[in-house]
Formats: structure tokens, sequence, C-alpha cells
């Protein structure tokens, strides 16, 4: 599965458009992760726990997206978009989203 | 009386420590950026020809950093009087450049020539005490073409 944010894949050409695939997952903060947050919310700098958090997420949430392209018959996706919402409080969506695409 | 002395502690730490903080890794970003200045990047995608490659790959680079306490402080004062937060400005800052380096350092050691198409996203999280104090997401995500 070829992932571009662009509006097609350098080198190939798009035979056929399946439309759009969405992938989003929510999580929540963990405790543990809060504690070692709210020292450094004291120093500021970056929150590497949060950080990995999401970077979990948002691979879960690309999986999902490539999982349903890949059962429309897609090998491909372009023009990918991700968004972040909160959506309750300590809560986040990831959310991503592109074109399914047959390329050859 | 004890609960100012506290409160000012807070605020020293929260500013020594974060403009510590901050020199380290605008330092960091410094170095990195020239570092990976050789990998040329791009916003353009849009109604363009595509390049011509052999491969892409969709690469993201994200960042969670914190505002420190004196940031803190000093936006919930900035939030009466209104007006430009350069505290907050440098955080930000911060965390696009952060981000950024990310994508490309991913993006060098997969062999790329070009990152093309960069978007940028960004969210607030926290909320996880009456404090203000926030926490933001920043992410950064291209095409690599090699």
């Amino acid at each position: 599965m070829i992932l571009t944010t662009l509006e097609g894949v350098p080198g190939k050409d798009i035979l056929e458009h399946y439309g759009i695939v969405q992938g989003s997952t929510v999580r929540a903060k963990n405790v543990g992760r809060d504690i070692g947050a709210s020292f450094k919310n004291l120093v500021g700098g970056e929150l590497k726990g949060y950080t990995d958090l999401l970077n979990e997420a948002r691979q879960e949430a690309m999986d999902r997206m490539v999982l349903q392209a890949k059962q429309m018959g897609a090998n491909a996706i372009v023009n990918i978009r991700f968004s972040t919402s909160s959506v309750a409080q300590g809560a986040a969506e990831i959310f991503a989203y592109g074109t399914a695409v047959l390329v050859r | 009386m004890e609960e100012i002395i506290f409160f000012l502690i807070l605020l020293g730490i929260g500013y020594s420590f974060g403009i510590l903080a901050e020199k380290k890794h605008y330092k960091d970003i410094k170095s990195r950026e020239q570092e990976t200045l050789s990998l040329a990047i791009a916003s353009f995608g849009a109604k363009q020809p595509l390049p011509n490659a052999s491969e892409a790959k969709l690469f993201v680079g994200a960042v969670v950093i914190s505002s420190d306490y004196f940031k803190t402080f000093v936006m919930a004062l900035r939030n009466i009087l209104g007006g430009r937060v350069v505290a907050y400005e440098s955080l930000l800052d911060r965390g696009r450049r952060e981000a950024l380096l990310r994508v490309k350092e991913q993006a060098i050691a997969w062999g790329a020539t070009e990152v093309l198409n960069i978007r940028y996203e960004t969210s607030t999280i926290g909320g996880n005490n009456q404090k203000g104090i926030a926490a933001i997401e920043v992410i950064a995500y291209g095409t690599a073409i090699r």
C-alpha cells in the first residue's frame, strides 16, 4: 500500500478511484503519564509519553484506513490528511483520511 | 503568605528551567536543521504535475510540547490585557520545527531526495487541570520521494 499526501503517485498512473477512506481512534491519557506530564508542566518541554501515545494512536488510525482501502481493492491512498480534535476532557480523536486508488 | 512564597518559587523554577530548556532545545533544533539542510522540502502539491520518482512514502513527525509554569502565568496575565503572547509563540515555533525535523530525519534515513506537500496540524491537548496549562501537539507530514 502506497501512502502519499500528493494528488497521485509519482511514476505511476491512477487507473481507478474508489473514493474516500478513513480511519480514526479516540485515546485517553493515562494516570501514569499524567503524573509525569504535570512535572513537565512546571518546567516545560516535550511530553514524551504523550508523543508516544499519539504516535500509537495515529498508527492505528492509519491501519484502519489502509484496511478499508484494501477491502476496496485499492493499492494506494493519495491526498492523505490528518486531523486531531479533543472530544472530551483528556481524550483526543486522531483521524486520518485519503482517497483510495488503484495505480500501476 | 506561605501560598504566595510557594507560588513565587514555582514561578522561579518555571522561569529559570523553562528558559534553560528552551535554549537547549533551540540549540538542538538549529544544529539538526543544519544537518538536514541537504534535503529539499516543499509544500507544493496542489494542481502541479507529479515529480519524476520511482517511490513515494508518507512520513509523519509528531511532538507534544508543554508550556512551563512561568509561560502559563504570563498567558493568564495576557488574557486580561490582550495582545501578543511571545512566550507561546516560541513554544509553537519549537514544536513545528521539531516536528518537521522528525519528518526530515526519517526521510533522510529512508534515502529521500525530496519531501513534498508538507502539511502541519496543530491541536491542544490538556485541560487535565484547572490551571490552564497547555500542551500543544504538532504534527508535520509529507510525501518523501526517491
